[in-house]
C-alpha cells in the first residue's frame, strides 16, 4: 500500500497559538482515516493545510506525490483532492445541478463526464428529482449531501470531510455514513474530520486523535485496547467486608462496588479472572455472572483528550 | 492564467447577479435615470427661456455625458463586493478555493463579472442619451452633435472607470469582511469622477476630447497599477483565517 498522505512533523502556528504541533500521519491509498479532536484540536486546520488553502508553519506534507508548500504543486494537490468544508457553502442562487456543472468546469471535467457524474451523484443521494431546485431551499441535509456531490464531482483521488453529519438530523446523518460507507466500498481514500466517535468507530479503518499534537493512533480496536484497561464486572448475590478485604489482599487494580456488582479494570482479565473467582468463593461469596468488556472508543478518546488538559 | 477558468467563474457570478433583482435593477436604474433627467432639463430650459445657446450646447452635453462614466465608477463596487465579500458570507469561498484555480483567475472572474453588467449598462444608457440628445438639440444645433469624438472618448472611458472602481471594490474587499463595508468603500470611486466633474464645471479644466483623452490615459495607468495590488492583496489564507 502507498501513503497518500504522508506528514512529518506538520506544525501550524497562528501568532503564539499552536495549532497543529509535530503532526505525522500516514494514509495509505483507499483508506478511511478518521481524525478525531475535541474543538479547536487542529483538524480544520491540519484539512486546510493539507487541501493546500493555508500554508504550514514547519514539517512537511506530502498529498500522493505532491508537496504541500510548494506553490507549483499546490493546483496539483487540489486537482485530485475533493473538500466537504464545515460549512457546506453552496450557491443559493444557483440549482443543485447548476452547483455542481460548476464545480466540474473548474475541475476541467469534460461536459460528458460532469452530466455522468451529476447524475450518478445525485441519485445516489437522492437528490436527482431535485436537480433543478435553487440550492438555497434545501434543507440542511440535502445541503450537506449536495456539497459531498460537488467535492466527489471531478472523481477526486482523495476525500477530506470536515464534520459531515454535525447538524443533521439523525436520518440524514444516515444517509450521508450510508454513502461515506458506499465510498469506501469503491476504495475511495477518505480522511474525515469527526466529533462522532460512533461514526468514526464505524467507518474508519484507523483513527488518529488529535488535541494539537496527535494523541493516540491506530484502528478502532487498538485504540480500545491500549488506551483503556478491559473490565471484569463481577455479580454476587451479596458483597461483604470478607470478600472485600480477600480481595484487596490480590492488589488487583481499581475495583468498583455497585451494591452487589463489583467492577475490576484489568490489564489481563484472562489471567485474573480465575483468581479473583476463587477468592470471593473462599471467602464465602456466590458468584452469579461474571463478564468481560473492553474500554470503550469513547473512554479512550476522553482519557486521551483529559490528559493533555 | 488560464482565461477560461476566469469566464466559468465569471458565468456563475453572471448566472446569479441575472436572479438578484436587486442588483438589476441596481445597475439599471442610474443611467435610465440620466436618460430621463437630462433630456427633462433640455426640455425644461426650452421651454422656460427658448432654449439654451447653441454655443453652450456642445460643452453642456459633454458636462452630461460624464455622468456615465460616473455610473459606470459607482456601479461596479456593489457587484465586485457583492462577488468577493459576498462569497465569504455566505460561506461558498472555501470550497472555490479548493478547486485547481489561482487567485488571479479568481480575481478576473469575478472582475469580469463586475465590469459586464454595469459596461453594458452605461453603453447602453450612453447610447439613449446621444439618440434623444441629437433630437432635442438638433434644431437649435443644424445638426446632430452625435456621434463625435468626445462621445466616442466617453465610451472609452466608461470601462477605464470602471476597471478602476473593481480594481479598488476587490481591494477593500480584501481588507473587510462585511459586504456593506466593501461597498461603502468602493461607492467612493464617486469621489474623483465628482472632482473631474466639477474642476470641468468650474472652468479648472475643460473636458473636451483632448483632456479626456489625457484623463483616460492617467486612469489607465492607475487600473494597471491597481491590477498588481488587488492580486497582491487577494491572500486566501488570509481571508480563510481572518475573516469572520
Amino acid at each position: 500500500m502507498t501513503a497518500v498522505i504522508d506528514t512529518e512533523n506538520l506544525t501550524r502556528k497562528f501568532g503564539n497559538l499552536t495549532a497543529v504541533e509535530n503532526l505525522n500521519l500516514h494514509v495509505e491509498e483507499g483508506e478511511v482515516f478518521g481524525f478525531l479532536g475535541p474543538n479547536g484540536a487542529g483538524k480544520t486546520t491540519t484539512v486546510r493545510m493539507l487541501c493546500c488553502l493555508i500554508s504550514k508553519t514547519s514539517g512537511t506534507a506530502r498529498i500522493a506525490d505532491y508537496e504541500v508548500g510548494n506553490e507549483a504543486d499546490a493546483l496539483k494537490i487540489r486537482k485530485i483532492i475533493g473538500l466537504v468544508p464545515d460549512n457546506v457553502g453552496l450557491y443559493d442562487d444557483l440549482t443543485a445541478y447548476e452547483n455542481l456543472d460548476f464545480y466540474g468546469k473548474l475541475s476541467r471535467c469534460t461536459e460528458s463526464q460532469r452530466k455522468e457524474n451529476i447524475k450518478r451523484f445525485l441519485m445516489m443521494l437522492g437528490l436527482w428529482e431535485k436537480k433543478d431546485v435553487m440550492a438555497g431551499t434545501f434543507s440542511k441535509g440535502m445541503k450537506q449531501k449536495l456539497a459531498i456531490a460537488r467535492a466527489l464531482i471531478h472523481d477526486p483521488e482523495i476525500l477530506f470531510m470536515d464534520e459531515p453529519t454535525v447538524n443533521l438530523d439523525p436520518e440524514s446523518a444516515k444517509t450521508v455514513r450510508e454513502f461515506i460507507l458506499e465510498l469506501k466500498r469503491e476504495k475511495k481514500t477518505i480522511f474525515l474530520n469527526t466529533h462522532n466517535l460512533d461514526e468514526a468507530q464505524r467507518i474508519c479503518d484507523r483513527i488518529g486523535i488529535l488535541n494539537t499534537k496527535l494523541m493516540a493512533i491506530g484502528t478502532p480496536e487498538d485504540l480500545e485496547h491500549s488506551i483503556g484497561a478491559r473490565r471484569t464486572e463481577i455479580q454476587l448475590e451479596q458483597v461483604n467486608d470478607v470478600i472485600l478485604n480477600s480481595l484487596k489482599k490480590l492488589s488487583l487494580g481499581k475495583i468498583s462496588r455497585d451494591e452487589s456488582k463489583l467492577t475490576f479494570e484489568l490489564a489481563d482479565p484472562y489471567k485474573e479472572n480465575p483468581v479473583i473467582v476463587r477468592a470471593i468463593v473462599e471467602a464465602g461469596g456466590n458468584v452469579q455472572t461474571v463478564s468481560v468488556s473492553r474500554s470503550s472508543l469513547e473512554e479512550a478518546y476522553l482519557k486521551l483528550v483529559r490528559e493533555k488538559e | 492564467m488560464n482565461l477560461s477558468t476566469s469566464w466559468i467563474i465569471a458565468s456563475k457570478e453572471l448566472k446569479i447577479f441575472r436572479r438578484k433583482k436587486s442588483i438589476i435593477y441596481g445597475t439599471i436604474l442610474f443611467p435610465l435615470l440620466l436618460d430621463v433627467l437630462f433630456p427633462l432639463v433640455i426640455i425644461y430650459a426650452e421651454g422656460k427661456n427658448g432654449g439654451i445657446p447653441g454655443s453652450y450646447l456642445p460643452g453642456l452635453l459633454n458636462a452630461f455625458s460624464f455622468f456615465f462614466v460616473i455610473a459606470a465608477a459607482v456601479l461596479p463596487s456593489a457587484i465586485a463586493s457583492y462577488a468577493i465579500v459576498g462569497e465569504k458570507v455566505e460561506k461558498s469561498l472555501e470550497p472555490l478555493l479548493a478547486t485547481p484555480t489561482t487567485d488571479g483567475e479568481i480575481l478576473l472572474g469575478k472582475s469580469i463579472a463586475a465590469f459586464i453588467p454595469p459596461i453594458a449598462a452605461s453603453w447602453a444608457g450612453l447610447s439613449i442619451f446621444m439618440v434623444l440628445m441629437d433630437r432635442l438639440t438638433s434644431n437649435t444645433l443644424g445638426y446632430l452633435i452625435y456621434p463625435d469624438w468626445s462621445i466616442g472618448v466617453i465610451f472609452l472611458l466608461i470601462p477605464i472607470a470602471a476597471i478602476l472602481s473593481i480594481e479598488l471594490s476587490v481591494i477593500a474587499s480584501s481588507r473587510v469582511s462585511d459586504v456593506r463595508s466593501a461597498n461603502s468603500i468602493g461607492g467612493l470611486m464617486f469621489i474623483p469622477f465628482m472632482v473631474i466633474y466639477l474642476a470641468g464645471e468650474i472652468g479648472v479644466i475643460t473636458l473636451n476630447t483632448g483632456n479626456l483623452l489625457i484623463i483616460s490615459g492617467a486612469i489607465l495607468i492607475v487600473d494597471l497599477a491597481l491590477f498588481y495590488f488587488s492580486v497582491a492583496t487577494f491572500r486566501r489564507e488570509e481571508i480563510l483565517t481572518k475573516w469572520k
